[in-house]
């Protein structure tokens, strides 16, 4: 019984999506080039958002590297850009971000909480400082310009990098990878003690994760036009994408999809108007979503729940 | 367009002068000078630097080694010393050194009222130390998003800047500005007043009893809440001295924070997080690195830094004086 409803709960989601879907696929058919661009942005957020929590939510790993895997997309759009086809551009970003998160995950996913965080910081300014040096010293100019693709096709290629990644991260998710890393989160020695491969399997996660986004950080420079790399490792994308994740929730598959898309959304109508009181307010709601709300959005859902049924014990009938 | 927006944001290196890149007008544009004497100013630049991160970096390291937070708005603490400074120095014509009675206090306070409110809350709610450290991590992100852009609000983007003590000071046939020698001279006054009051006072031992094991500490009698506290905001209160020292040697703005962040940051995991004396012989170290790499190759001081503190990490996580 139990089992029948949760097939019938999972294949309503899956509808639910696929529709959704379809309606995304088809959506500069019926509205605005400003709604496209619009929808694009809040596509690479929840790219960002949800490969993010991929890794970070079951393990506990608060990994601020998004922006340098983000930033090898941009470059490898900026530097193949002119070469390439653009499917290979984007393939090849992925190759880059999954090979350098590779390296990473390989030295330093042994590293112990904060010192991982701060690790993950550092490796965005080298990364940012050595392509700088690079290029004023052997390029001798600071940005690059990428061929510009248009926006339609920027918002296809945004939408089937979140579907693919929508998919694998629910196929983790379900298999018995994402429970042993969510055992990994829970606790680590115990994890490897019950015959969990700790080290191998963190190195993929973390890897895969990195695939998407730096596909999505190749598709976006094709917008951009103009890339430098104080634009592509800025670290506020990764310091976004745990914003949005956090704020959407962790405990759910679709919390940080919508954390990405409120927060992206605040974004956009916010920026031109209080470009400095939309940070401000970003500042306040991760201080108030620790503080108030560890479970995020999505962990609200629950408590409201509890309260009100908690409430009408109190006070039946009234 | 997003991204030059987004490049505004974080990016103080290009704009305003760092101290690397006046360390490099410091070293440069003296032809036919001697070895020697090209030698004995890459060291003194390197110390004179070495003694700023130094102090950024203590305050840091108090308020990791003792309150466990990892604080990442710590230079959002130097940038409003700085840019108080730069307001009582200006506008209302007091001597810079002055501000030290309003940055300091102000600074602390601060510190303190958000330890009580927010780290004192996130600290009784965690499960455990290392969940505690992650989201106070967090908290703190938000607090920089918050200060600075509070600062940008007052202050807005424009690069501040005014002139005191620069007159150029001979040592060994080498020039240095007077204010950096002051900055040097602060900075090693804070540290042994800092260190006697560890060593020497009553609260001092409190401090020293939390950083070894709060709840121990917290039984023998120590009102753990308030000596956390009192270090938050020793820690917040030292960034803003630090920060009025550097708006008398280079230009301010509301968006340097970060870069002093990152840069007490690798001091401080050079030395050993929570370590003091770890934090001097960690800012002297990096202040000489930054001079060497500047020397031969300007554009790669901060990539030295990140580099040497990658390596760092994964040979020694814990530090030169870390245990």
């Amino acid at each position: 019984m139990r089992t029948h409803r949760t097939i019938l709960k999972s294949l309503g989601g899956l509808v639910l999506l696929v529709l959704a879907m379809a309606l995304l696929a088809g959506l500069p058919l019926y509205a605005s080039a400003y709604t496209v661009i619009l929808i694009t942005s809040i596509l690479m957020y929840i790219i960002l958002a949800m490969s993010w929590a991929m890794f970070s939510g079951p393990t506990g790993y608060i990994s601020l590297a998004p922006a340098a895997f983000f930033g090898v997309g941009i470059y490898t759009a900026a530097v193949l850009g002119l070469e390439l086809p653009l499917p290979l551009v984007i393939l090849l970003a992925g190759v880059g971000s999954f090979c350098l998160a590779l390296l990473v995950g390989g030295l330093t996913l042994r590293l112990k909480g904060i010192y991982f965080v701060i690790f993950t910081i550092g490796l965005v300014e080298l990364i940012k400082n050595l392509v700088l040096w690079y290029e004023v010293t052997f390029t001798g100019t600071r940005g690059r310009f990428v061929v510009p693709v248009d926006n339609n096709t920027v918002y296809h290629v945004m939408l089937t990098i979140l579907v693919l990644l929508l998919l694998t991260a629910y196929l983790i998710r379900r298999s018995r990878f994402g429970l042993a890393l969510q055992s990994i989160g829970e606790d680590e020695q115990a994890a490897a003690h019950v015959g969990v491969n700790v080290n191998p399997l963190k190195m993929i996660v973390f890897a895969v994760s990195a695939v998407f986004m730096g596909a999505a950080g190749a598709i976006m420079a094709t917008r951009w036009s103009y890339v430098d790399p104080y634009i592509a490792f800025n670290p506020l994308f990764s310091f976004m994408a745990v914003l949005m994740a956090i704020f959407g929730g962790l405990g759910k598959f679709y919390g940080p999809m919508l954390g990405a898309v409120i927060i992206a959304y605040l974004e956009e109508t916010l920026i031109t108007r209080f470009p400095y009181y939309y940070m401000l307010i970003f500042g306040l709601v991760l201080v108030a979503t620790i503080l108030f709300l560890p479970g995020g959005l999505v962990g609200l859902a629950p408590k409201l729940r509890s309260w009100t049924a908690r409430r009408e014990r109190a006070h039946p009938g009234g | 367009m997003r991204g030059c927006l987004f490049a505004e944001w974080l990016s103080p290196v290009e704009e305003i002068s760092t101290p690397l890149d006046s360390l490099h007008c410091d070293c440069y544009g003296r032809e036919g000078a001697i070895v020697i004497v090209t030698i004995l100013d890459v060291v003194i630049a390197g110390l004179l630097l070495g003694g700023l991160y130094a102090l950024i970096a203590m305050g840091l390291s108090l308020q990791y080694g003792v309150a466990r937070v990892l604080n990442v708005s710590h230079g959002e603490f130097i940038m409003l010393g700085g840019l108080i400074t730069w307001t009582l120095t200006t506008q209302f014509g007091l001597n810079p050194l002055a501000a030290l009675a309003v940055c300091g206090p102000l600074t602390f306070l601060l510190g303190y009222i958000l330890h009580r409110t927010i780290f004192r809350r996130l600290a009784s709610t965690a499960e455990s130390v290392g969940v505690f450290e992650g989201n106070s991590m967090l908290a703190s992100f938000g607090l920089m998003f918050i200060i600075q852009n509070l600062a940008l609000v007052i202050w807005g983007p424009e690069i501040r800047g005014y002139s005191y003590l620069a007159r150029p000071v001979n040592i060994g046939g080498a020039l240095f500005g007077a204010n950096r020698l002051l900055t040097l001279g602060f900075a090693l006054v804070i540290g042994l007043i800092f260190y006697l009051y560890l060593a020497r006072t009553r609260m001092g031992k409190a401090i020293r009893a939390a950083a070894q094991d709060r709840d121990a500490a917290a039984l023998m009698g120590i009102n753990i809440n308030y000596v956390l506290a009192i270090c938050f905001a020793l820690g917040a209160a030292m960034a803003g001295i630090a920060g009025m020292l550097i708006s008398m040697s280079y230009p301010v703005n509301a968006v340097m924070g970060f870069e002093y962040t990152t840069i007490a940051i690798i001091v401080v995991v050079l030395g050993g997080l929570g370590s003091i004396p770890g934090s001097f012989i960690g800012g002297f170290l990096l202040g000489l690195v930054g001079s060497v790499v500047t020397y031969f190759q300007p554009g790669l001081a901060l990539a030295a830094y990140y580099a040497i503190f990658i390596l760092l990490l994964l040979i020694r996580p814990t530090g030169i004086m870390g245990r």
